[in-house]
């Protein structure tokens, strides 16, 4: 992947996805300004000043190009007194803390159910694996969200925790607030891994140097954990790496249902106020982030497999 | 009409194999034909109409007159599942119906012409895979604005450019084959080539990839629809149900967020496996994690 010119097409992407706002919205941002009373009253040219709208387009992009490098600042909120910038970083501890935990709770379920599913291939717990990670799969994940927000405190009249305590504050009390909504994200992503390890493990038990282990009598144990196992697990770096797509895309509607104050809130509130800087800048940071782990994951493939790096 | 009889009974012979060799998957082959039928026939199956309001019966549960209870204005959730099975369907075909296009026109080119064009699609395609597909959507939903035509258009528009990715390398891999050089070496010009050799060839993958895509397309759209940038109100389908009524009287009519959400995931599930059987069948070298 040729870094700068896909990192320059993605920037034209997210300006020209927001180039298109028809000038009637302009209209409704003000009538909405008027009526949620929390921004200063504006007026029209202010607004697309504001928006950038009132040179040419070309400029418009020069514009927010020259403010992201010369000054480092992705533009103003519509909302007075923030930076696009400002905002995404006041959020971002949320969303990552989420991101991570989900990835950690997926692996922590996928990994076990995947290896020992290969292990015993085409037993009961192997189909019932299988079977668990493909209606996974299928599962929408506000579904599942809104399912456990309900039932149980229909049933037990106990309902998820929707707040935020600082992880310095109480570590403890942090960690359970966010380990329903990873749990959720994480069994999404579970799914696929767990299917990919299964795959990935049964493929590694073809290859001729595992039936060389097993000849020269090593015990099973070793030949698993240290000859297929090892072997399995290049492929599945690769696709949490992938997955990290999905981690946004999914914290984009958890952190929606659970009240998260996430950069996947932001942008959902963003959106929902039309706060178009903010929509723009989101987009952009969170692609970046997507482009750079992709690039990462094919970076850190041929150091992983030796065969990939000779070759 | 000797072609019409091959291909039936190459049809035939599939889906006896399918029967045989894959018994989930052709159970899962009925859901899906039961499910098309359902579409079809909504206004004829749905007990009521779907916006026909029953004050007196506000947020019940299930019962014998309203099969899967009602909404806060006493609409019937079976009838509003039902309809939201033709939308739903429908939007998924017409999705990919637009997918497949656009990306049989980029991929097929950018694969076949090569060079520079290809060189810039695929630096535009890389920036494409990196914009998180939720994210595009919702933003240019939020400029045009809800509506079926929009939604149709933008999903079908994000598809096509992801999945033309798989239409290049198939002709990329397809073009290097002794058949295709013999067919330029007799002189065949360039466009001939193409139609006669590449097209025929691609399609099967074509036609694999994206029907096993409509069930995320179901999904996207739901997705959106939850969010509020799906479609207008006055068309329920599954995402909708689910965030609107199931969302706000969650408390009171869970059963308004239950159904539709398992109509959402038996539907997606068996396409999932549906699609995993027949490409199975078609060519094992697809096979995916279900080896």
């Amino acid at each position: 992947m040729l870094i700068f010119p896909t990192l320059f097409i993605l920037t034209l992407l997210v300006f020209l996805s927001l180039r298109f706002i028809p000038g009637d919205i302009i209209d409704v941002m003000m009538m909405e300004a008027i009526a949620g009373g929390g921004h200063r009253q504006l007026d029209r040219a202010e607004v697309e000043a504001r928006l950038g709208l009132d040179v040419p387009v070309y400029m418009q992009y020069v514009n927010w190009m020259r403010g992201i490098f010369l000054h480092g600042t992705l533009g103003e909120s519509l909302r007075l007194g923030w930076t696009v910038e400002d905002r995404i970083a006041s959020r971002l501890p949320v969303t990552i803390e989420l991101g991570v935990l989900a990835i950690v709770i997926g692996l922590l379920i996928a990994l076990p159910v995947g290896i020992y599913s290969a292990i015993r291939q085409d037993t009961a717990v192997d189909y019932v694996g299988r079977t668990a990670a493909v209606i996974g799969m299928a599962m929408p994940n506000f579904w599942l969200a809104i399912m456990v927000m309900t039932y149980p405190s229909i049933w037990w009249g106990w309902s998820p925790p929707m707040e935020v305590v600082p992880f310095m504050e109480d570590p403890i009390e942090n960690l359970w607030g966010f380990f329903i909504p990873s749990l959720i994200l994480g069994t999404a992503m579970a799914a696929g891994t767990m299917r990919l390890t299964r795959t990935a493990l049964l493929e590694v038990f073809r290859q001729d140097y595992i039936r060389t282990a097993r000849s020269k009598g090593l015990r099973e144990r070793v030949v698993i954990t240290r000859h297929a196992i090892k072997n399995a697990f290049i492929p599945i770096v690769t696709l949490v790496g992938m997955q990290v797509p999905l981690i946004v895309t999914g914290a984009v509607i958890i952190e929606n249902i659970f009240a998260l104050p996430g950069v996947g809130q932001l942008f959902i509130v963003a959106l929902n106020t039309r706060d178009y800087p903010v929509v723009q800048g989101v987009n952009l940071f969170l692609s970046a982030v997507v482009m750079f782990t992709i690039l990462v994951t094919d970076l850190i493939y041929p150091l992983l497999d030796p065969r990939v790096r000779y070759s | 009409m000797e072609i019409v009889r091959q291909r039936r009974s190459k049809l035939l012979s599939l889906s006896s194999r399918l029967a045989k060799e894959k018994p989930l998957g052709t159970v899962c082959g009925i859901i899906i034909l039961i499910m098309i039928l359902v579409a079809i026939f909504a206004s004829a199956l749905a007990p009521f109409p779907y916006e026909e309001m029953h004050l007196i019966d506000r947020l019940q549960g299930p019962s014998g007159q309203y099969l899967l209870g009602t909404d806060h204005l006493g609409r019937d959730l079976l009838s509003r599942i039902i309809y939201g099975t033709r939308i739903s369907l429908l939007v998924g075909l017409a999705v990919t119906t637009i997918s497949v296009v656009i990306s049989t026109l980029i991929g097929g080119s950018s694969g076949f012409l090569m060079g520079k064009f290809d060189m810039f699609l695929q630096r535009f395609c890389d920036a494409w895979e990196s914009f998180p597909y939720l994210l595009i959507l919702l933003t240019v939903m939020s400029i045009v604005g809800r509506g079926l035509v929009q939604i149709v258009l933008v999903m079908g528009i994000a598809g096509g450019l992801g999945g033309s990715r798989i239409i290049r390398s198939a002709v990329i891999s397809i073009k290097e084959n002794d058949y295709f050089v013999a067919a330029e070496a007799i002189g065949n010009t360039k466009w001939r080539a193409f139609v006669r050799h590449v097209v025929p060839n691609v399609m099967p993958y074509v036609i694999i990839g994206f029907s096993m895509s409509i069930g995320g397309v179901i999904l996207g759209l739901a997705s959106l629809s939850f969010l509020g940038y799906g479609l207008p109100p006055g068309l329920p389908d599954w995402g909708q149900l689910l965030a609107g009524e199931g969302r706000r009287f969650m408390e009171v009519g869970p059963h308004l967020a239950l159904f539709p959400g398992l109509a959402l995931t038996i539907v997606i599930y068996c396409l999932n496996m549906f699609g995993d059987a027949v490409r199975d069948l078609l060519d094992p070298r697809l096979r995916g994690g279900e080896s």
